[in-house]
């Protein structure tokens, strides 16, 4: 059986994701997402591992979804409201959405799944920072070059180049 | 725990559903990247659902790495859309006509 709070952080994070695929405004969408991702660490909170919940809550929701923001503002006023759509496309989109979610949904209801609960204690997050420390310690150091280099690129590639602009629209 | 693990799985099979019919059929280079970053937190909850119900500590470190590499992701993309607005002043991926080979 779920609990209450089990529903209301679906409910949320399912109907926040539709808004935020569907809602006319882009603002408006990308505060949607934040109500997904919200949802997604009071799942994190509701299976006992609060360390992931906050870093989801510190990363997605205070830095990601900000950065989000900030980039539709940079865009046009025009192209935030625009919402050019081929009808075909979007029915066949639903219906390739419906498909995944049966013929998914199916399978894992008919799979061993469903008999899984669980007494035991939740993991303790100081093994988390044990395992960090010990046996992910070479995946730990290639992920801090991977961000580093990420936020040099990223910053490389928006950086203004003046005078280059005109001539790239010679198309 | 009165939840089960088949519950969490069905709500991130559905998130992955929604980020699969946004990724097909939006043309908004923004709403794609909110789709992906749907997709990749339905990931994410699964990793940690059966990491609790196992129970390890493999899914939570997983699913931290993952957080991590998902946020250069989105630095990298956000930096995309800038560069491509600037060269096309759209937003729209059917207007990226360079990008096409």
């Amino acid at each position: 059986m779920v609990d209450t709070f089990f529903l209301a952080f679906a409910v949320l994070t399912i109907v926040s994701a539709i808004a935020a695929l569907e809602m006319r405004s882009l603002i408006y969408g990308g505060i949607a997402l934040m109500g997904t991702l919200g949802g997604i660490a009071g799942f994190f909170i509701l299976l006992d591992s609060p360390f992931v919940a906050l870093f989801q809550i510190a990363v997605y929701v205070g830095s990601i979804a900000v950065l989000i923001l900030f980039t539709i503002m940079l865009v046009k006023r025009e192209l935030i409201f625009q919402k050019k759509e081929d009808p075909k496309r979007r029915y066949a989109g639903i219906g390739l959405m419906l498909i995944i979610m049966i013929s998914l949904g199916a399978l894992i209801f008919n799979s061993g799944l469903s008999s899984i609960t669980t007494e035991e204690p939740p993991v303790d997050y100081r093994e988390i920072g044990k395992d960090f420390l010990t046996y992910y310690w070479p995946a730990l150091v290639v992920m801090a070059l991977v961000l580093s280099s990420s936020i040099t690129g990223a910053m490389v590639l928006a950086r203004r180049h003046d005078g280059v602009e005109d001539e790239q629209r010679t198309d | 725990m009165s939840n089960e693990l088949i519950d969490f799985v069905i709500v991130s099979v559905a998130l992955l559903a929604i980020g699969i019919y946004g990724l097909s059929v939006k043309r908004n280079f923004i709403r794609m990247l909110f789709a992906v970053e749907i997709i990749i937190n339905a990931a994410n909850l699964n990793l940690v659902a059966f990491a609790r119900f196992l129970p390890h500590s493999g899914g939570q470190t997983f699913a931290l790495f993952s957080i991590a590499i998902a946020a250069a992701e989105v630095a990298v993309g956000l930096a995309l859309i800038i560069v491509a607005y600037r060269m096309y002043k759209n937003i729209d991926v059917a207007d990226f006509r360079s990008l096409k080979g």
